[in-house]
């Protein structure tokens, strides 16, 4: 054997694999502790040292998850925020950024640099006049709060789909308008069907972030039957004296549409933190 | 102004004015009106009392707003850097070249986009002196146990260490940017007799630092927001957020003056620094990355 080729061989790839199977080890550990937790039972969830297997699957722990507190209630309530957020992103964003990419006017770059500027304001900023605002309008504990201001745009979807809108080419319009289609005939018929992959990622993101989100319901919502599944697992640790793995059980249950989500669209999810990261 | 631009105004401002509806209602007018609002006592309900500069006085010698900008910077400090590290670290090893390498980069980013209300569950179970993984691995190592969410020395590290859980987020950025380094550099360094470690700190390393502010800015961004996992790892804080308030992040603080005490007016203030403190930091980040990004001239 070609001693030179081995050491190659060893270098270029064994070390590679086993420093990535480490990290990885690294980064699955809780999520299999979580699955873990979830099947064990009360006695061996208190035995010492803890045991890395369930001795036995303890499937009733995950009945008992969704049947603690109203689970199927909470995820259908987050189902319902995150779909309405994912809508008022996906057509304010592609509405919005038509007019910061393909028409031309004054001021347009202006405007454009502000909006990108508002990225660097922390959210919690606004979140006390916010709340006095919405209240005083009569908005406090219904999910308008939580949907509306997505059909408003966001600087980072107007910036994603900016980057895309500028890539196309002009003529692509410029023909439609001087047929004498209007600005909006254009968006609609023919930018808007060209958009569909950026649109994807704007959806799975405003889609995902909306699912994990927890500062916003948890200030706005305030009757237990509105509550998305982020705030409604809270209830689970005060109101049960902490069933751990019942609460673990439920937790699996809240990533899985996640992970599921990721599985399907990988490749959505890496295209939209890529066009994230800016060049000079 | 022709025609043309007359209407392609017209039709700009048409398609860009839900942005500017936004703009002004939910960021220039909140911002402007807890202004106002910080200088008054407000409960949230009646009218707001104008207090002058009661709230900021009151502010200065409230020693827990002194502990939640420490514990924010405490936070900031630590998770920032790291999470840079950490990040080009995994994006390093995303870039190897083995047949699998998809599979390990999914595993790796997967993490970084699962909800943080349910991470900070498993943080606590994960964690736990008695049922936790962790304090088993530190304890084959021949280490000690560690209550990490009820030791107070321990509570804020054991936050930096579990946001690297979301390290591979800004790793795929990282990894698009090594990707962008010109194959040429590293031949002629390697020409030049430089070993590996050498072209890593004389090529990679300067090539990604615009990704690197980006981290940075975007890292700061976040840790002085820190709440979720400090909000579910103490139950919402009632009492004390964290053994000897050592969790009280500054959100934190601002929520419970806002929502748990109806201090708005003071909340507000709380804001306003907030702010302020955010604005230099930014643009001191940008005025100092002058200094260190390299910007190729591609």
């Amino acid at each position: 054997m070609d001693w030179k080729y081995v050491k190659k061989h060893l270098k270029k790839k064994t070390v590679p694999r086993i420093l990535l199977m480490v990290m990885c080890l690294f980064y699955l550990l809780p999520l299999y502790w979580m699955v873990a937790t979830s099947f064990k039972g009360s006695e061996e969830l208190s035995s010492f040292p803890p045991t890395l297997w369930p001795h036995k699957f303890i499937w009733q722990n995950y009945r008992d998850a969704v049947e603690y507190i109203p689970f199927l209630k909470y995820f259908i309530n987050s189902l319902i925020i995150a779909l309405g957020v994912t809508a008022g992103s996906v057509l304010s964003n592609s509405f919005i950024a038509y007019g910061f990419s393909r028409i031309q006017w004054k001021g347009r770059e202006v405007l454009f640099l502000i909006a990108i500027a508002t990225m660097f304001i922390p959210f919690p900023v606004t979140l006390v006049a916010l709340f006095d605002i919405f209240a005083k309008i009569g908005w406090i504990n219904t999910y308008l709060p939580l949907i509306v201001p997505s059909f408003l745009g966001q600087a980072l979807y107007l910036f994603m789909i900016r980057q895309f809108l500028m890539s196309l080419p002009k003529d692509l319009s410029s023909a439609a308008i001087i047929d004498g289609a209007s600005e909006f005939t254009v968006f609609l018929k023919i930018m808007l069907p060209l958009m569909k992959p950026v649109l994807a990622v704007v959806a799975i993101f405003s889609g995902v972030n909306a699912w994990n989100d927890f500062l916003t319901p948890l200030i706005y919502l305030q009757t237990e039957d509105l509550y998305p599944l982020s705030i409604g697992l809270q209830f689970f640790r005060a109101e049960h004296n902490v069933a751990f793995s019942q609460l673990m059980a439920a937790s699996t249950l809240a990533i899985v549409p996640v992970v599921i989500l990721f599985l399907l669209f990988q490749r959505f999810f890496v295209e939209g933190i890529t066009v994230g990261a800016v060049k000079g | 102004m022709t025609k043309t631009e007359k209407r392609n105004l017209r039709n700009g401002l048409i398609f860009v004015s839900p942005w500017i509806v936004g703009f002004l209602c939910l960021q220039v007018y909140p911002i402007l009106y807890s202004l106002r609002l910080s200088f008054t006592r407000y409960s949230g309900f009646g009218k707001p009392v104008s207090v002058g500069l009661e709230n900021f006085r009151t502010l200065i010698q409230d020693p827990l707003f002194t502990k939640s900008l420490y514990n924010t910077f405490f936070y900031t400090v630590w998770a920032v850097p790291l999470g840079v590290v950490v990040a080009i670290l995994i994006a390093l090893a995303m870039n190897q070249r083995v047949r699998e390498v998809a599979v390990y980069r999914a595993i790796l980013y997967l993490p970084s986009i699962l909800p943080l209300f349910a991470l900070s569950f498993v943080w606590i179970v994960f964690s736990n002196p008695r049922f936790g993984l962790l304090n088993y691995i530190l304890q084959g190592l021949g280490l000690p146990i560690i209550d990490f969410i009820g030791n107070p020395v321990w509570t804020k590290p054991s936050i930096v260490l579990l946001a690297q859980l979301g390290a591979g987020g800004p790793a795929l950025i990282f990894l698009a940017g090594l990707r962008g380094i010109p194959r040429e550099l590293y031949e002629s360094a390697e020409i030049d007799g430089a070993g590996a470690m050498r072209s890593f700190w004389s090529i990679t390393l300067p090539m990604l630092t615009p990704v690197i502010l980006y981290d940075i800015i975007l890292g700061l961004s976040m840790g002085l927001q820190v709440f979720t996992q400090a909000y579910i790892i103490t139950s919402g804080g009632v009492n004390m957020a964290g053994p000897n308030n050592s969790l009280l992040f500054y959100v934190f603080y601002i929520y419970k003056n806002a929502f748990q005490y109806t201090r708005m007016g003071y909340a507000s203030a709380l804001v306003w620094v907030l702010f302020v403190i955010s604005m230099i930091l930014a643009l001191s980040v940008f005025k100092w990355a002058r200094s260190w990004v390299h910007y190729g001239n591609e």
